[in-house]
């Protein structure tokens, strides 16, 4: 009980961290800004002559490459930026301490109903965003992972949370550490790739020209890498994602083969997750598709991660499979 | 990343920076076109037509709308109720939406993995996946054979290159980098590498050359996994067409046989034969299951096991145990424990003290306490009485409240109580219609009330007999009351092959993705340094398909394989390194050089 309680603590002294973390890289990005926003100045005439039919070029051949990562501008700067990256590493920390503990408390797995798969789910995402910036510095995610994660740790500690404990026979199985682990970390990948690829339609909106974006409040879009290294970015971590979730699929069929007799029964979850596999496919496809590149990719990296955020939230709330494992309803007979 | 943004260095322009075949735009030689003006208007010719249409289709484009609409045309699926999930649902829908039902009825809504446009759009996006997938095959088989490309003339324009002077003579240079690019296994080389020499041209002397080019296996990996499709694609139809599935339910110390009779539902493939029935037969010995007493999980079910005797073809018997997620494997055939609840055994006589109905009789749970709901049906009562029907909940641990109404608190029978509503009159089951053995139609049937005209409950308690109102007999529980297990038996002799294909598609595509396809070459030739001593210059250039971040690191790693590199002037790359070394590739500002 008490560990259980120790762990819901954790989890908000992380949300707590991760919150501090956000304002620190929005601190950081807006610095950032204001020292190139004369750079951008002088560089915006000649690229808008050249803009033509693929505006988006121009600012990576007219301005000189903007590394978002050359640091040493500034010590105030450096400040945000270590507090920010500090306390991410606090926050994640914190969370997989909590997330260790409930899994303790519960005397299993720590992955088996709603509130689990948020906090694992979060801590995947910061895990890849920390992991990402180990060798290079991908900051610029910051704010917006943060951001995400702190949104869903305080979702699930206020509408998905239930208390620790067992799982019925239908869930005692190997299969829910690898089918669930493998579905949150390919969750946690796409939830920063999803980062990546709105960041590019903004980027990309505001370098051609879009008025509502040339406002002074998106002038740290500049500071964001070009809309080619964002949508290239955002296509390596999903690759990395589609590949596990390829496997989410394979390992939830073999578990369904041997706890619910057929492998496939298009129960609302295997639709969704069939949905999401199609849409990240597709997305794959139109990379190399000419004319589908570029902005249209960016599109279904933005779909797909809704259809991955409706599959975990609304099909669980909403429809009646057997995949209703969220532990927010009470009416199954245990899978038997 | 666009083909518009990505540089194609001059001298190389094949399939490796173009994109792929079926990229190409639609053919515009599509047979004779007769001459405007006249009221016919230009046609490609039926046959014209047919390869226009079939490079459309196998067209990506047109592969990538197929994907798209298989997406949106698999949701409905997950919002209305589908008859081979929840045939009940469907009808409940059917009642409540008469028009609108009906409609998406006749339109296969309610079997929408089944229904023609599903079917449609999944088998088009198949055929486009075997026209796309055979001329490459082809192509790449030809491909495997290819030597890398020649030395390009000029490096300049590369997305990665790299340069030193070193003391080792072209000669070693040459040999040390071909050697790092092969790498330790000759069997199965990283690079394929070609080493050459070149005449003096544009103001160089004469150079040796190495050429190189890894990553066939991206290719092999992609068309693994389009061909694993298909395969999967296959088994799972050829599944549908063997397999056989029967539902039974089986109570303690009771048994069935593996025959098409012995089941209460059985459906199967159309190319089932029933010879695939391996003719065992099965007792339940007794049926174990746990909950949670806890307060947390309170009654949350923990373990179900069921204890069984199987009996094999040949004669042979063994015991055997059957839980949710471990099924019983009997000649290929797989036995579930689907789900479980108790049947109690009743006993009712007439109202002429006459036998009439004697048997344990299923009832389904219907919450986690197993408050469970069951009908007995009494049809065959002497001459001269009504027929009676018995309606009610079966409670493993009652508790009566004071107001007479009765609940069960915990799953296990701790204190099992029968709750009882009596119906008298035409039981409806003479009429030859089929019904639901769990369902009592009381439309047409008479309830016992009592005085205030309320329905009358009966409660039984185990080896009770009370009497039944109105006269019509009395009723008797058993003093054990038996547990029953729902079996689902099945048999698919298509599984191994679906499992193979799917790992099989999963390797193809980690390979695919994660592969880099990556040229590299390296040029190097005798000069001299400022203060006129004799060196050897190297220069070397890289290209990748696609966005590739490891490109530079492989051509620095090359550079490094160099012996006798002049220190000090190891890495003059001469490109902006900074975009390199900060962000991830980005070949339009990698190759600015020049
Ligand atoms: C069942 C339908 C299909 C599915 C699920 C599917 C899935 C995929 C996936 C996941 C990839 C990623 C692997 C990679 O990028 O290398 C891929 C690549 C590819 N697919 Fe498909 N595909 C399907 C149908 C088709 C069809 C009909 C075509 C031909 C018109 C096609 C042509 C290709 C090609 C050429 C690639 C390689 C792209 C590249 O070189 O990066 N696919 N496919």
């Amino acid at each position: 009980m008490q560990i259980a309680e120790l762990s819901v603590l954790l989890v908000w002294g992380a949300a707590t961290a991760l919150t501090i973390a956000l304002v620190a890289f929005a601190i950081d990005l807006g610095r950032r800004t204001e020292e190139r926003a004369d750079a951008r100045a002088e560089a915006r005439t000649p690229a808008a002559v050249g803009a033509g039919s693929r505006p988006t070029l121009a600012p990576a051949s007219t301005l000189p490459a903007t590394p978002p990562g050359d640091t040493g501008h500034g010590p105030a700067r450096r400040r945000a930026a270590g507090i920010a990256m500090s306390t991410t590493w606090l926050g994640t920390a914190l969370l997989l301490v909590a997330i260790v503990l409930r899994g303790i408390a519960a005397g299993r797995t720590p992955w088996a109903n709603m509130y689990e798969f948020t906090l694992v789910g979060s801590f995947m995402a910061l895990a890849v965003f920390l992991g990402m910036n180990v060798r290079k510095d991908f900051k610029f995610l910051g704010a917006f992972v943060t951001g995400l994660s702190v949104l869903f740790l305080v979702l699930g500690l206020n509408v998905f949370y239930v208390a620790a404990m067992g799982v019925q026979p239908a869930l005692q199985n190997y299969w829910l550490v690898i089918h669930v682990g493998v579905a949150i970390s390919a969750t946690g990948i796409f939830t920063v790739a999803f980062v990546a690829s709105v960041l590019q339609l903004f980027r990309d909106s505001r370098d051609s020209g879009s008025p509502y974006l040339q406002r002074p409040g998106f002038r740290w879009l500049d500071r964001v890498p070009t809309p080619t290294s964002l949508e290239a970015l955002s296509f390596r971590l999903n690759a990395v994602g589609f590949v596990l979730w390829t496997f989410t699929i394979i390992g939830g069929a073999i578990w369904a083969e041997h706890a619910w007799g057929r492998y496939w029964g298009w129960d609302p979850k295997e639709v969704w997750s069939f949905v999401i596999w199609v849409v990240y496919a597709a997305y794959l496809h139109a990379r190399t598709t000419r004319g589908w590149d570029g902005r249209r990719a960016a599109w279904f990296v933005i779909v797909g991660y809704l259809c991955v955020l409706f599959n975990f939230t609304g099909v669980n709330l909403i429809f009646n499979g057997k995949h209703s494992y969220s532990g927010l309803n009470t009416d199954t007979t245990g899978g038997a | 990343m666009s083909d518009k943004a990505t540089y194609r260095p001059e001298g190389i322009h094949d399939a490796f920076t173009e994109g792929r075949a079926g990229d190409a735009p639609a053919a515009t030689d599509g047979g004779p076109t007769k001459p405007a003006g006249g009221p016919n208007l230009p046609t490609l010719g039926w046959r014209g037509t047919l390869r226009w249409t079939w490079r459309q289709l196998t067209s990506m484009r047109v592969a990538l709308m197929l994907l798209m609409l298989l997406a949106v045309a698999a949701v409905p699926g997950s919002v209305l109720p589908q008859r081979g999930q929840d045939a009940a649902a469907v009808l409940a829908y059917l009642g409540d939406h008469p028009t609108l039902g009906e409609w998406l009825d006749r339109f296969g809504f309610f079997e929408v993995y089944s229904s023609v446009w599903f079917s449609a759009i999944y088998i088009l996006l198949f055929v486009s996946l075997v026209g796309c997938i055979v001329p490459r095959t082809m192509s790449h088989g030809r491909a495997l054979r290819n030597r890398p490309p020649k030395t390009p003339v000029r490096f300049g324009r590369f997305p990665a290159t790299a340069g030193a002077r070193t003391t080792a003579s072209p000669d070693e240079v040459t040999t040390a980098v071909a050697r790092h690019l092969r790498g330790p296994l000759r069997r199965l080389p990283t690079f394929r590498v070609d080493v050459g020499s070149e005449e003096p041209r544009l103001g160089r002397p004469a150079t040796r050359t190495v050429a190189a080019e890894r990553g066939y296996l991206r290719e092999t990996g992609n068309l693994v996994f389009h061909l694993a499709l298909l395969g999967l694609l296959v088994s799972v139809a050829l599944g549908q067409l063997l397999h056989y599935r029967g539902q039974a339910i089986v109570t303690e110390g009771r048994g069935f046989a593996n025959a098409v009779v012995d089941y209460d539902t059985f459906d199967k493939g159309a190319w089932f034969q029933p010879s695939s029935l391996s003719p065992f037969s099965m007792t339940l010995d007794s049926f174990d299951s746990e909950f949670a007493s806890d307060t947390v999980a309170f009654a949350q079910a923990r373990d179900f096991t069921a204890h069984v005797t199987v009996s094999e073809p040949d004669g042979g018997q063994h015991s055997d145990q059957i839980k949710v997620n471990s099924p019983l494997t009997v000649d290929g055939a797989k036995i579930y424990l689907q789900g479980n609840g108790f049947a109690p055994e009743i006993t009712v006589k007439d109202g002429a003290g006459e036998m009439a109905f004697s048997g344990r009789v299923p009832f389904l749970p219907e919450d986690t306490m197993y408050t469970s709901r069951g009908v007995v049906k009494v049809p065959d009562v002497s001459a001269g009485q009504e027929q009676v029907g018995l309606v009610g909940y079966f409670l493993p641990t009652a508790v009566v409240e004071a107001d007479g109404s009765a609940r069960s608190v915990f799953p296990q029978p701790q204190n099992p109580l029968l709750v009882l509503e009596v119906y008298r009159g035409d039981l409806g089951l003479d009429d030859g219609v089929p019904q639901n053995v769990y369902r009592l139609d009381t439309a047409s049937l008479t309830p016992s009330v009592d005085d205030d005209g309320q329905t009358i409950k009966l409660l039984v308690k185990p080896g009770e007999t009370v009497e039944l109102p109105d006269g019509l007999g009395s009723v008797t529980l058993g003093e054990d009351v038996p547990r029953y297990v729902a079996l689902d038996l099945r048999y698919d002799p298509s599984l191994a092959w679906v499992l193979t294909f799917s790992l099989t598609a999963l390797a193809g595509l980690a390979v695919s993705l994660f592969t880099p396809r990556r040229r590299v070459w390296v040029r190097s030739w005798e000069t001299t340094d400022d203060d006129g001593r004799p060196v050897t210059r190297v220069e070397l250039a890289g290209l990748a398909r696609g966005d590739d971040a490891g490109l530079q690191r492989e051509v620095d790693k090359a550079l490094a394989a160099v012996p006798g590199l002049a220190d000090g002037t190891g890495h003059d790359t001469s490109h902006d390194k900074t975009a390199d070394d900060t962000l991830v590739d980005d070949h339009q500002r990698t190759a600015t050089e020049d």
